[in-house]
């Protein structure tokens, strides 16, 4: 009877180890809404992305030299001459740029659904702190490859330091361990990158999902679930987790997959973005590049530091704008959560606040030109204005009423007709050709799709 | 609404600034699946470049089993004379003498086709001109001032530019041949293309590998998808 002595052998350790509490806590008894929509996918796969970047990581860790004389060559030696090398690297970099995607993505399901708001502000601030270990993750990683604009991103950063009154200079010198960034950075760098940070981010996703499971998931109506419960105490419009949203991300997983390893194999560099064309060139501290731009999670942020005329105020300007980030829960005044029952003030500011973080973020890839800067500064206002003048607009907005249980609303699956249906608008059938390739744009039915598809935003704001 | 709209076109007028001048780079024309054009490149290379530059992080080896060639032909035909097939393509110049006569030590050619694009190399090998105001009597429309000679003079010729008025200043407007070289424009723009192919390889020679797997990879991620989406519907058929 070989089972059975599996089955003792299970018993065994549940007897001594709390595992079946702990399933059941935060898989099999944990009770999400069940209304979830796309936006809810990106904290599962940050999860995912998290897994990939210490596999990858510590992969790459093995063939990699910490030197500032070994470093840009042990890194081409990965990508030619160790198995697979190219393949862990590219997931690796991609990785690191899919990161920045997927947390924006998961900070704005946040800002559309309320999901900062009491009694959540705490997942909230442990999430942004997750941001910050995240950032400062990504900064020192960069440096490792010891490229150009490792070397030289790294050092604009670091002295950025030295602007602040009486301890500055001191400060920069304190973290370089040298003049200019040198084989002591990278070295110290390394260390950070691949032992210290990692270790607060996985502390702080811990503390992210302990808390969020204390109080339970948001949902897009911004409703208590816990409000109407039957017999057993259980939600109504609760679902266990496990296994129907544990089933649901396999399929988020399935299609970021499909993207991630479309730009791995077809477009590692896409275009200068994730991996920038001057970090092929070796890091050379007597020969600055024409242009220093950050990757391009960083680059909204680069963007206010150089808006600002004084560097000193540059500087305070762009930690002011993610410190303002953790005031969020406090800074939002409206009595509800989705954006599907606030008024459109709050609407269209966060519309204004999408706009001035994708102007910025292009902004910072960009050289800083006189009309540059003063569209940077523009677009810095109206990033500051929603947070600062929050507390105003939220609070006198007039607000829809919010429903007692969850709303239907058509999934993905539903609207496939309607896609279809769209999709035989805007193009025509040709003669000759069979298959989806026979079909070609129809500039009629595009602008008609896309009136009505304008309509429908404009609509929706109010 | 009207600021938004303002906003916008400040954008849209941003881009305009930053379309900087400068001559327009000439598109190069290359197939990394040619393995005979990679052939000739690669020959090209050890015979005009190599002199002075390395390709350091790649081995005759590695060429000979991604051109799908002998080993002895790539020794033979591409490889310089004495060379091992396990060695790197390294320079014979070495950085004293290097600085000493140019001033400064020509750079690795490895990654070259990463950092500077396969279009600018093209327009480079093709873009010295005739100046004799510089040292070696050359210059270069896409890198000004360069520090290398133009070591294809003789295969193409010489060149001298073409003015054109830009506000008040004279702009190069495009290069015309004053002394024809010894091969036909034609044939110089192959043997560049040629050149080009090879560094664009050089540059990752993992690329052919990665292009051709990622298909097969795209795939198998689309029938797992299949399998986790009739999965979730299985499993959420009674949730209303």
């Amino acid at each position: 009877m070989k089972t059975n002595r599996w089955t003792d052998c299970g018993n065994w350790i549940l007897d001594r180890f709390p595992l079946t509490k702990f399933w059941n806590e935060h898989m099999a008894h944990y009770y999400a809404p069940k209304n979830f929509n796309f936006w809810y996918f990106f904290g599962s796969l940050a999860l995912l992305v998290l897994v990939n970047q210490f596999v990858t990581g510590i992969l790459l860790t093995m063939n990699y030299k910490p030197d500032a004389k070994l470093a840009f060559d042990s890194v081409e030696y990965i990508m030619r001459e160790v198995n697979w090398g190219w393949l862990i690297r590219y997931m690796h970099s991609t990785g690191a740029s899919a990161f920045f995607i997927v947390i924006y993505l998961h900070m704005f399901r946040g800002l559309l659904y309320g999901s900062f708001k009491q009694p959540r502000e705490l997942i909230w601030i442990f999430g942004m702190l997750l941001f910050v270990a995240l950032m400062a993750e990504a900064f020192m990683g960069y440096l490792l490859p010891w490229g150009q604009m490792s070397y030289w991103g790294a050092q604009v950063i670091i002295s950025l330091f030295s602007a602040i009154p009486v301890v500055g200079e001191e400060l920069s010198l304190w973290i370089r361990g040298d003049y200019v960034v040198s084989d002591a950075t990278l070295n110290r760098f390394f260390a950070f990158h691949v032992i210290a940070v990692p270790l607060v981010l996985v502390l702080l996703v811990l503390l992210h999902i302990i808390a969020l499971h204390e109080v339970g998931s948001n949902n897009p109506d911004g409703i208590d679930i816990k409000k109407h419960k039957d017999a057993n105490g259980i939600p109504l419009d609760g679902i266990p987790f496990h296994p129907y949203y544990t089933v649901k991300d396999l399929v988020g997983f399935a299609v970021f997959m499909f993207f991630f390893a479309v730009v791995i194999f077809y477009m590692p560099e896409l275009g200068g973005f994730f991996l920038e064309h001057a970090n092929f060139i070796p890091a050379d501290p007597l020969k600055t590049p024409e242009h220093i731009a950050p990757v391009w999670y960083f680059t909204p942020f680069y963007a206010i530091l150089r808006a600002v005329p004084d560097k000193f105020a540059g500087v305070i300007a762009m930690g002011g704008s993610i410190v303002v980030l953790f005031l969020l829960p406090w800074l939002d005044r409206s009595n509800v959560r989705s954006i599907r029952y606030r008024g459109g003030i709050y609407k269209k500011a966060l519309l204004l606040f999408v706009i001035s973080f994708i102007g910025l973020g292009y902004l910072g890839t960009q050289p800083a030109t006189p009309g540059a800067t003063a569209v940077a500064r523009v677009l810095t206002a109206i990033y500051f204005g929603f947070f600062l003048l929050m507390p105003i607009y939220t609070r006198w907005e007039k607000t829809k009423p919010v429903p007692e249980r969850l709303t239907e609303q058509p999934s993905l699956e539903d609207r496939i007709p309607n896609f279809v249906e769209t999709f035989n608008e805007v193009t025509v059938k040709t003669e000759g050709k069979s298959g989806l390739f026979s079909r070609k744009l129809n500039y009629q039915g595009l602008s008609a799709v896309s009136i009505r598809f304008l309509k429908r935003i404009k609509g929706s704001l109010d | 609404m009207k600021r938004l709209l303002n906003t916008l076109i400040l954008l849209s007028m941003s881009f305009g600034v930053f379309a900087g001048g400068g001559v327009e780079l000439q598109s190069a024309d290359f197939d990394l699946s040619d393995k005979s054009s990679l052939q000739r490149g690669a020959k090209h290379f050890v015979t005009y470049c190599l002199g002075c530059h390395s390709a350091k992080h790649i081995r005759y080896l590695r060429i000979a089993l991604d051109f799908d060639i002998e080993k002895d032909k790539v020794l033979k035909d591409i490889a310089p004379e004495g060379a091992n097939i396990y060695d790197k393509m390294n320079s014979a110049m070495n950085a004293h003498d290097a600085e000493k006569w140019f001033g400064i030590m020509p750079p690795d050619l490895s990654l070259i086709s990463r950092s500077r694009g396969a279009d600018w190399l093209y327009s480079y090998l093709k873009g010295f001109y005739s100046d004799s105001s510089k040292p070696l009597g050359v210059n270069n429309v896409v890198f000004p001032d360069v520090g290398m000679p133009n070591v294809l003079w003789q295969l193409q010729g010489e060149q001298k530019p073409v003015f054109k008025k830009d506000g008040d200043q004279q702009v190069i407007d495009k290069l015309v041949t004053e002394i024809p070289g010894q091969l036909p424009e034609k044939d110089f723009d192959r043997m560049i293309n040629d050149l080009v192919n090879f560094l664009v390889y050089v540059g990752e020679p993992g690329q052919l590998e990665r292009k051709s797997m990622g298909k097969y990879v795209l795939f198998f991620i689309f029938m797992i998808f299949i399998l986790a989406y009739l999965l979730k519907r299985e499993y959420w058929k009674d949730i209303h």
